[in-house]
């Protein structure tokens, strides 16, 4: 097959470029992607109507005075898609995620509560397994589940069950955690390998095999943060780089403390599989899901105790020491690539979408 | 990981850096045609490693961004027809068209599915008999063949309810189109990789000697694109025009034959319009009459599509390599991968989200 012409023909460029679409009516998928379009709900709509000062710090958990104790509270829903996947389930998850919004406020954990939405035709037996995994999960949390609730949705107008956990903790003495405490020269901690969860899902939502199995990270990380917390009060801040990857969590540190905060390309642990499967499916790693991991922002003569601490856990063995807060470029994450070239970490505008070759 | 940190190696990328630096004596325009190319330019930071005589301009190697208006305000009429599932490749989606995007479409309740590879459009057509599926068949000739085979897989087995959107374009005659443009600028090529894997390097001579301009096939990764800068440089320095391949580990000269049989068993050539650079003769592929009972646009009566376009994005010159990005008054502004009014914001092949993305100079949120 031959492509092409014999006769140069002279073409004329015609300027023609797309209309800007209206503004947003609808809700898109983007918006649940704890990216830009998220954050832009959050922003819009719920914060002028909810507006107080606990909400407004806008942590993965509200710090509440209550007849002089600081409680904690968070909640979460849980829509992943595969219900089971490798190294979790929903059910698992919807104690991790809630257990893990709490321990990233310093908070030790208590109570939680879970609401099953649940589609009509719905497997019992499938139910048994997750609620199984969900009290095994909040067992090894020591967190009782102490409330609930059921709903049942017409076929069609669910995907098979949805979870909704929150849960309440309290906050030792002298701990306070928030994402506008970063200060220039403060480094910055990741607990281990990033992406493990989120290609885990995805490689079995696509089917696509590798050699060993990925496993999700999920687990609870309050134990990590307490081990963390044990060597003295260095630690600015923690948060755990869920939906929206490393890049959205960092980008919100740099934008609440009002720093510039720049990582290490090279310091990044990735997994050799999770590294191959973001390469063959076009997805950035820094973007990509963790439900077992964590980020603290430590003051820098701190920085070498908390790592070795969090490194003495099972899991902050992988812990690295990734980048540095700086004044300069005050809101924005940059990365100095392998090349010694520095680029910006922008936050992912909406979904990470596969690229076409 | 194999075959890649030796590419990405800093010591090998400095080494062949300061190799450019001491061959270069003038300036030069090259232009990469490839977005991935493009992508990894921005990355890597490529651009502050080169001596500043070496301008890279970027081409008009983003599928998404050269599909038609036309065809993405056809994809998502199909999308809203309640029959009818959409299969498309993730990038597409958000692409604007006059006046939606298949996002908003499929927030419409229009069944509009992602998949990573054409095979899977027909496996869904084969588990719901009673629905249309249409297969967005958009790309260069990378993504050809593997469209060409759901085309085939679809007629051997008979399914009457698959069909492909087309719009195929060549790299090629776009290259022949830029070369014969007034406005052209480029003195030498990086041709694309993943086209020339299936395609191989011999489509290129052609253009070398008709219009003596040096083109070197080149590869993704920061070393590759830096090499094939240098096999540029050295043959411009030297006053050559010549074809060569610095992705040798991948490209052929004869390329991937059993993948051009399938193409040319069901696509023929026709003219083909370019989203922002407009239309060129014969750069594009079409379904043969064999397979029209798999062309969607001859399967569902769209009609003429009128489309509307006015001026406030800069896309035609960026993607002829005219303009930067950062030269577009609505870069960063206006214009972001959030809100694109131009589909190389879009898509991660796009020159303008590659410097949106990466931009190593803040511009304002």
């Amino acid at each position: 097959m031959s492509i092409s012409t014999k006769t140069p023909v002279e073409i004329n460029f015609e300027l023609s470029c797309p209309t800007p679409l209206p503004v947003r009516d609808t809700i898109l998928l983007g918006h649940g992607s704890g990216g830009k379009l998220s954050a832009e709900l959050v922003r819009d709509i719920f914060l002028p109507a909810f507006q107080n000062p606990m909400l407004a710090r806008l942590d993965d958990q509200a710090v509440v005075n209550v007849n002089g104790q600081r409680l904690a509270m968070t909640t979460d829903s849980f829509v992943v898609k595969p219900l089971f996947f490798p190294g979790g389930d929903i059910g698992s998850l919807a104690v991790h995620g809630t257990v893990n919004d709490l321990a990233m406020g310093g908070a030790t954990p208590l109570f939680l509560s879970a609401a099953f939405i649940i589609e009509e035709g719905f497997s019992v037996d499938e139910l048994r397994r997750v609620v199984n995994s969900l009290r095994q999960a909040a067992g090894e949390a020591c967190v009782y589940v102490v409330t609930g609730d059921t709903k049942v949705v017409e076929k069609g107008k669910g995907d098979g069950l949805f979870i909704n956990t929150t849960g309440i903790g309290l906050v030792p003495e002298g701990v306070d955690l928030s994402a506008d405490r970063a200060r220039p020269g403060d480094k910055v901690i990741l607990s281990g390998s990033i992406g493990d969860h989120g290609i885990a899902i995805l490689a079995q939502r696509e089917g696509l095999e590798f050699e060993t199995q990925i496993q999700s990270d999920s687990a609870a990380l309050h134990t990590l943060v307490a081990a963390m917390l044990g060597v003295g009060s260095g630690i600015r801040c923690m948060r755990d780089p869920t939906r929206g990857g490393v890049s959205s969590t960092l980008n919100e540190i740099a934008e609440r403390s009002r720093v510039g905060i720049e990582i290490l390309e090279s310091s990044l642990p990735i997994h050799e599989q999770v590294r191959g499967a973001c390469e063959l499916l076009g997805l950035d790693p820094l973007y990509v899901a963790n439900e077992g991991k964590l980020i603290a922002i430590v003051a820098p003569e701190a920085a070498d105790a908390v790592l070795q601490a969090a490194r003495r856990h099972p899991l902050g063995a992988e812990a690295q020491i990734i980048g540095t807060v700086k004044e300069e470029n005050s809101g924005l994450v940059t990365m100095r690539t392998p090349l010694g070239t520095t680029r910006v970490v922008d936050m992912l505008a909406g979904d990470q979408l596969p690229r076409i070759c | 990981m194999k075959y890649l940190d030796e590419y990405r190696d800093h010591r090998i990328a400095r080494a062949l850096a300061a190799e450019i630096v001491q061959s270069t004596t003038q300036p030069w325009v090259l232009m990469e045609i490839c977005g991935g190319q493009t992508h990894t330019i921005m990355r890597y930071g490529i651009d502050e490693l080169l001596p500043r005589g070496i301008e890279l301009v970027h081409g008009p190697g983003c599928p998404v961004c050269v599909t038609p208006l036309e065809t993405v305000d056809k994809a998502i009429a199909l999308a809203l027809q309640p029959d009818v599932i959409l299969v498309s490749y993730g990038d597409m989606l958000r692409v604007p068209g006059s006046h939606s995007d298949l996002f908003r479409a499929k927030a419409q309740g229009a069944d509009v599915r992602i998949a990573y590879s054409p095979m899977e459009a027909v496996k869904i057509a084969r588990a719901n008999p009673d629905r249309k599926v249409v297969f967005l068949a958009i790309g260069f000739e990378t993504t050809a063949p593997a469209n060409a085979m759901a085309a085939w897989q679809a007629k051997r087995e008979g399914l009457s309810n698959f069909s492909l959107l087309v719009s195929h374009v060549l790299v090629p005659p776009a290259i022949r189109a830029l070369m014969v443009s007034q406005t052209n600028r480029v003195q030498g090529f990086i041709a694309p990789g993943h086209v020339c894997t299936v395609m191989g390097c011999k489509e290129y001579e052609s253009l070398v000697r008709d219009f003596r301009v040096p083109i070197v096939v080149g590869g993704f990764e920061p070393v590759d694109i830096l090499e094939a800068v240098l096999m540029l440089v050295r043959q411009l320095e030297a006053g050559e025009a010549r074809l060569e391949n610095q992705y040798v580990r991948s490209v052929s000269y004869q390329g991937n034959v059993s993948a051009q049989e399938i193409m040319a068993e069901v696509f023929e050539i026709a003219d083909q319009k370019w989203r922002g650079i407009g239309p060129i003769p014969q750069s594009g592929l079409r379904l043969r009459e064999e397979y029209a009972a798999y062309d969607a646009d001859r399967v569902f009566d769209l009609g003429e599509m009128t489309v509307d376009e006015p001026a406030e994005c800069i896309s035609a010159q960026v993607l002829q390599g005219l303009k930067k990005p950062t030269d577009c008054p609505a870069f960063g502004m206006r214009c972001t991968p959030e809100n694109p009014l131009g589909a190389p914001m879009v898509s991660t092949e796009g020159a303008c989200a590659a410097y949106y993305h990466y931009r190593r100079h803040a511009v304002a949120k």
